[in-house]
């Protein structure tokens, strides 16, 4: 029957296309290759304005690439050769000059900086977009704030090409505030186009497009699935980059993730499984870079409101029963930096993260829980929650956390928080042990206890924790440090330091790294603040 | 063959009869599933004003967003606003993508129905020869072995066989692509017509963009087909059983016909309605199993669509992507119907 | 051949059974392997924490992963757990919630199938309605749904399953009660006096258990590959809690790296026992009501 020879036949073609050799590469894709960076992640951005209403952290890896700022950072190198970002030294990107005075800086903005759409960018441009960010709530106004940049009036347009911001007060961190990826400047003519009286500022036109004077532009989203970057040819603000072409493709599995890179489909992956990455690194056949979070800290904190936490030898309990080694060893494969430990007698440092002195001793633990009256446990098992969002170190953390204090009695079960949920959790101030990591874009140890110890700020001190004591000598370091009184700003520094480990609200376990796996052909990868890829220091080949 | 007796409505009639009733059947389920999905996604653990807030927000902050996203109103007027939207053909706005939900679902779905497709195609080309197979010898070891193996593909979650496939194909032996979706991130999707890649390329004439999805297609759908084999064989074998122990076949049997003959030309056509009954049970049953192999494969279909806004709580894409199911369920068991119809005349006069 | 004439009068209906089953596995090897498998699971389930040899939530981080060996048959996993162990114990987490689903299902379905097909009328109409939106849904995100919003534990998996599963067994119960309806020995209860409540539980429902045993072992075996999946997802048991299907969940990103055994071996045991639930179905199938054999 004729049907019946055609399916033979389709049938041959079919299995003969299909096991073909893979990978048959015609020359213009092995060129294409070349000059094409593969990122593979887990996630993807929902927003590529990081102005944008509910913006993920994937959205500001766009907005960093495709939009410029006044001024960015110099780079540093540590001992292990990776540039890092120098905190205390700017560069110019679209300012060619900063002017720092006593309650204000000015800029000049470079004269033939051209947004993507070839309009040149002006000091309204910048004011425009500052004002955004300041007006749109939600974290960038947050962000904003932290370096008392609060109001529009702050921001002043002195001529087409000058820029000046009025500080509301002394803040040392007003000016790295201005280098973080939050004020981007943003093309506002052609926004202006496309805002409603709804939608003033745009955000429904720069959620889907890329509107800046950056090195990179977004040719092609489909979210969840794939960014498509191409070099923006007349980028201003550095040196051009050399990747022409970025690809940067969600895949959700972390085993998959890991095979692409094993066998040279993917060229960049940032957030495998610490294991994958301790194994590849000694397989030797990818480079793996790990650099230290700055200012951050992963914890176990207990809500110092809820009893039996309220006791501070409950806490000191606790703080002795972590299994601090078994965790840097079984969840982290030694890829942290361990804050436990210290020796009794180091002398606190003006430095943060820094080490405490608790460690694992489980007979101190059951010596002080019985000083709080507990000798016999607690009458409930106490919840320990999680963000799900980050299941692949929190989830064993918990297992072995819950292990431990039942060897002292204390009985526990373990909640998992969706990773949408877990901001919610954290604000309602009910959970009563959990554990959570918390990292500041502005490293300055002040700027940490601010948000986490302060009463006043009560987001991130996710603890409830309340000290006048406290309060008192984060305020002083942060008023030493507008003044420039460096004997004050270490004497509150340290304080805070030594009093946050007396009363331990909250237990660091350790410094995590961000951990780049690369092909060994990829270089040019730098560490920033935020921790994303910087795709303008790429190099392949 | 008709019966003489009966007055001739002319074929459609009984056709139209069935339609009709089939879909005045099938609204209040149907208006059931809207109930229950909206009640469903509102008992969601999850606050989307906080997420929509942001990391910094303060209660009041979040609290705006709420009243901005008319999640303060009592739930019956949150109900009526959505119905009324849906009347609008408007399913909302993913929180997780940004996106309108109509638009990714319009996008998203032929992605699934593809690898579904391919599927049950995968699985229909093996179950249906083991199962005839089996049915020529009943209680062999060759019958014994089919049923073995049939049931031994039903017997592993699904995400299982997939990773395991992905594991030996594409790790070990590289025979397969990597699992990226539905494309090498080197070839640009056929210009959209239908929005299955397969047919896409070929109607652009584009056959290297066609073996690239084929072949990205592969593993994910063998690991659907060993899902979906035991219910087709199963059926295909009991079906084949009945049908060989007939009068006609015993008929043509004793007419000297070839074995061959027998079995295919004429037992194997009467034995197939039951066949593609079960096959409407298992396609839909495969649409919801596709929910864990989209994500093992990172396939950009509906099914991880709705498995990540599920997990965000988020109920927009969540409420879109169950309705469309419904609908479709609905619409299949009727074509399915229509086709039995078509070709069982008995049925017809029945309807 | 076996003898296949009728019972003699004298031999007890438990005799026949037993006698026909004895005809049924004779002819079916396969049906008695399942049988003698699913005997092994449920000694596993009663007395798997006892003979374990090393405590399932014990970790020992110096040992993790350890390929197979004389101390660890099965190998250990991330945090250092006997896989054995964890495996073992995990038989009764996992028949637990099988039989629990299908005890739950085959209470709800089969007695509002029973009660649709013996009542008909508004009994029928509204089951058959519930029974038509529940099959609307794509059934494992209705169960995805349903653990999502009810939070993840056995209970609520228990339920799921069960609510996800209902349709399948109101429509067999139904289709038999609906012809036992008119049959004599009800018109007898009937005559008698008793009420149908009576009726439907003490004589249409022991009739209509022997056709919904059969689907229940296959629901046992469901039961489990959905726990499977929700574990996937995140939204299956709790840890540390041994469970087959999690543990297979877990151990997948490892077996991209070499460590085969954190998933192979819960894998595996998941697979015999799920094989084992389908090859009994269709072996009860044949001993209940040979007609139907596929």
């Amino acid at each position: 029957m004729r049907r019946r020879e055609f399916l033979k036949s389709a049938t041959a073609l079919t299995a003969a296309g299909v096991f073909s050799a893979p990978g048959t590469w015609s020359r213009a894709k092995a060129q294409s290759r070349q000059e094409t960076l593969l990122i593979v992640s887990e996630s993807g951005p929902n927003n590529l304005d990081i102005h944008g209403v509910g913006t993920n952290v994937p959205g500001y890896e766009v907005s960093w690439n495709c939009y410029d700022r006044l001024i960015s950072h110099e780079m540093k190198t540590l001992p292990n050769g990776t540039p890092y970002y120098d905190k205390t030294k700017f560069k110019p990107e679209l300012a060619d000059d900063m002017n720092i005075g006593d309650m204000s800086v000015t800029f000049k903005l470079k004269k033939d900086a051209t947004f993507q759409d070839s309009t040149p960018v002006t000091a309204n441009d910048v004011k425009w977009s500052f004002d955004r960010a300041v007006t749109v709530g939600g974290f960038p106004t947050f962000q904003m704030s932290a370096g008392s940049l609060t109001k529009p009036e702050q921001f002043v347009v002195v001529d087409d090409h000058t820029f000046r911001v009025d500080f509301a007060k002394k803040d040392r961190l007003t000016i790295p505030d201005l280098a973080v990826i939050v004020p981007c400047v943003v093309n506002s003519e052609l926004v202006k186009k496309h805002a409603t009286a709804e939608d003033p500022w745009g955000l429904e036109y720069t959620k889907l497009n890329t509107v800046g004077s950056g090195a990179f532009k977004v040719t092609n989203w489909t979210a969840g699935s794939q960014v498509v970057f191409e070099r923006n040819n007349n980028w201003k603000g550095g040196p051009l980059p050399k990747i022409k072409r970025v690809i940067w493709r969600m895949v959700p599995d972390a085993g998959n993730r890991r095979a692409l890179l094993e066998r040279g489909d993917a060229d960049v992956s940032y957030d495998l499984p610490n294991k994958d990455l301790a194994e590849l690194k000694s397989d030797g056949k990818l480079t793996i870079v790990s650099t230290p979070y700055s200012n951050g800290i992963q914890y176990i904190g207990m809500n110092v409101q809820h009893p039996p936490f309220d006791n501070v030898k409950v806490r000191y309990a606790v703080a002795c029963a972590i299994p601090y080694q078994k965790i840097m060893d079984a969840v982290l494969y030694g890829l942290a930096k361990p804050m436990f430990g210290a020796p009794a007698d180091a002398p606190i440092e003006v430095a943060w993260p820094q080490p405490h002195k608790f460690n694992t001793d489980l007979a101190k633990a059951k010596q002080f829980l019985g000083e709080a009256g507990y000798a016999n446990g607690f009458q409930e098992p106490i919840q320990i929650s999680f963000d799900l969002g980050f299941a692949g170190v929190n989830e064993p953390i918990c297992v072995l956390v819950q292990e431990s204090l039942a060897q002292i009695g204390i009985q526990t079960t373990i909640n998992k928080v969706p990773g949408a949920n877990w901001r919610t959790e954290l604000t309602k101030k009910t959970m009563p042990l959990f554990t959570n990591v918390f990292s500041g874009w502005l490293d300055y140890p002040e700027y940490f206890f601010y948000w986490c110890y302060h009463s006043g700020k009560s987001i991130f001190n996710t603890m409830n924790y309340q000290s006048s004591a406290i309060d008192g000598l984060i305020d002083g370091a942060r008023a030493a440090a507008a003044n420039g009184d460096a004997a004050a700003y270490d004497k509150d520094v340290k304080g805070f330091v030594d009093l946050a480990f007396t009363d331990v609200p909250r237990i660091p376990l350790y410094q995590p790294y961000v951990n780049v796996a690369m092909q060994k052909n990829i270089s040019g990868y730098q560490y920033w603040f935020h921790r994303r890829l910087d795709y303008r220091s790429f190099e392949k080949g | 063959m008709r019966s003489k007796g009966r007055q001739t409505r002319g074929p459609l009639a009984p056709m139209m009869t069935l339609i009709i009733k089939r879909m005045t059947m099938a609204i209040p389920s149907l208006i059931g599933v809207v109930i229950v999905t909206f009640l469903l996604t509102r008992m969601l653990p999850g606050d989307p004003a906080a997420y929509f807030a942001g990391p910094a927000a303060t209660p009041q902050a979040i609290q705006e967003v709420r009243i901005k996203l008319g999640l303060d109103k009592p739930l019956i007027q949150q109900f009526s606003r959505y119905v009324l939207d849906l009347a609008h053909g408007n399913l909302g706005t993913s929180l997780t993508t940004g996106q309108p939900v109509i638009t990714e679902l319009r996008t998203r779905l032929p992605a699934s129905a593809e690898l579904t497709l391919l599927g049950l195609l995968v699985s229909i080309a093996i179950a249906v020869p083991v199962g005839i197979l089996a049915a020529t010898r009943p209680n062999s070891l060759l019958d014994h072995t089919c049923r073995i193996i049939s049931t031994a593909g039903v017997s592993l979650p699904v995400f299982f066989t997939g990773l395991i496939l992905i594991y030996v194909f594409y790790y070990l032996l590289g025979w397969a692509p990597a699992p990226l979706g539905r494309l090498d991130v080197f070839y640009v999707a056929p210009p959209q017509v239908t929005g299955f890649y397969l047919i896409d390329s070929l109607i652009g004439g584009d056959p290297q963009t066609f073996i690239a999805a084929l072949k990205q297609l592969v593993l994910p759908a063998l690991t659907l087909g060993v899902f979906s084999l035991a219910p087709i064989a199963r059926m295909t074998r009991a079906s084949m059983l009945a049908v060989l122990s007939s009068d006609f076949i015993r008929t043509a049997r004793a007419s000297g016909l070839s074995n061959w003959t027998v079995v295919i030309t004429y037992a194997f056509r009467n034995a197939m309605l039951p066949v593609i009954t079960t096959l409407g049970m298992v396609f839909s049953f495969l649409l919801g199993a596709n929910v864990l192999v989209e994500k093992v494969f990172a396939w950009p279909g509906i099914g991880s669509y709705a498995v990540e806004a599920l997990l965000a709580s988020d109920f927009a894409p969540v409420q879109g992507f169950v309705l469309t199911m419904a609908v479709m369920y609905v619409a299949l068991n009727l074509m399915i119907d229509i086709l039995y119809g078509l070709i069982d005349p008995r049925v017809r006069l029945e309807a | 051949m076996t003898d296949t004439t009728a019972a003699s009068p004298r031999e007890s209906p438990i005799g026949s059974l037993l006698r026909h089953s004895r005809h049924v596995l004779a002819e079916n090897p396969v049906t008695g392997f399942a049988f003698a498998l699913f005997l092994l699971i449920v000694l596993a389930a009663m007395f798997g924490p006892e003979i374990a040899p090393y405590d399932p939530l014990a970790s020992n981080t110096a040992q993790a992963l350890k390929p197979p060996s004389a101390q660890h048959w099965f190998g250990t996993d991330q945090l250092g757990r006997d896989v054995f162990s964890r495996v073992i114990v995990a038989t009764r987490l996992d028949f637990f919630i099988a039989v629990a689903s299908v005890a739950l299902v085959f209470v709800m379905g089969g007695l509002a199938g029973v009660a649709a097909g013996f009542f008909a009328g508004w009994t029928d109409r509204i089951v058959g309605r519930i029974a038509d939106t529940i099959m609307a849904f794509p059934l494992f995100v209705l169960a995805m749904g349903i653990v999502a919003a009810l939070g993840n534990n056995v209970q609520n998996i228990v339920l799921a399953t069960a609510i996800v599963n209902f349709p399948l067994y109101v429509r067999i119960a139904r289709a038999e009660a609906n012809v036992r309806r008119e049959a004599g020995f009800v018109e007898a209860a009937r005559l008698s006096g008793n009420s149908d409540w009576r009726i439907l539980v003490s004589q249409i429902l022991p009739n209509v258990f022997p056709i919904l045993v059969v689907q229940m072992s296959l629901t046992m075996g469901y039961a489990i590959l959905n726990a499977a999946g929700l574990s996937f997802i995140g939204l299956g048991v709790r840890p540390p809690t041994p469970e087959w299907g999690i543990m297979v969940a877990e151990g997948a990103a490892f077996m991209v790296s070499g460590q085969w055994w954190n998933a192979f071996f819960p894998g595996a045991a998941l697979m015999i026992a799920v094989f084992c639930f389908n090859l009994l179905g269709d072996g009860l199938r044949d001993i209940v009501d040979p007609r139907r054999r596929t």
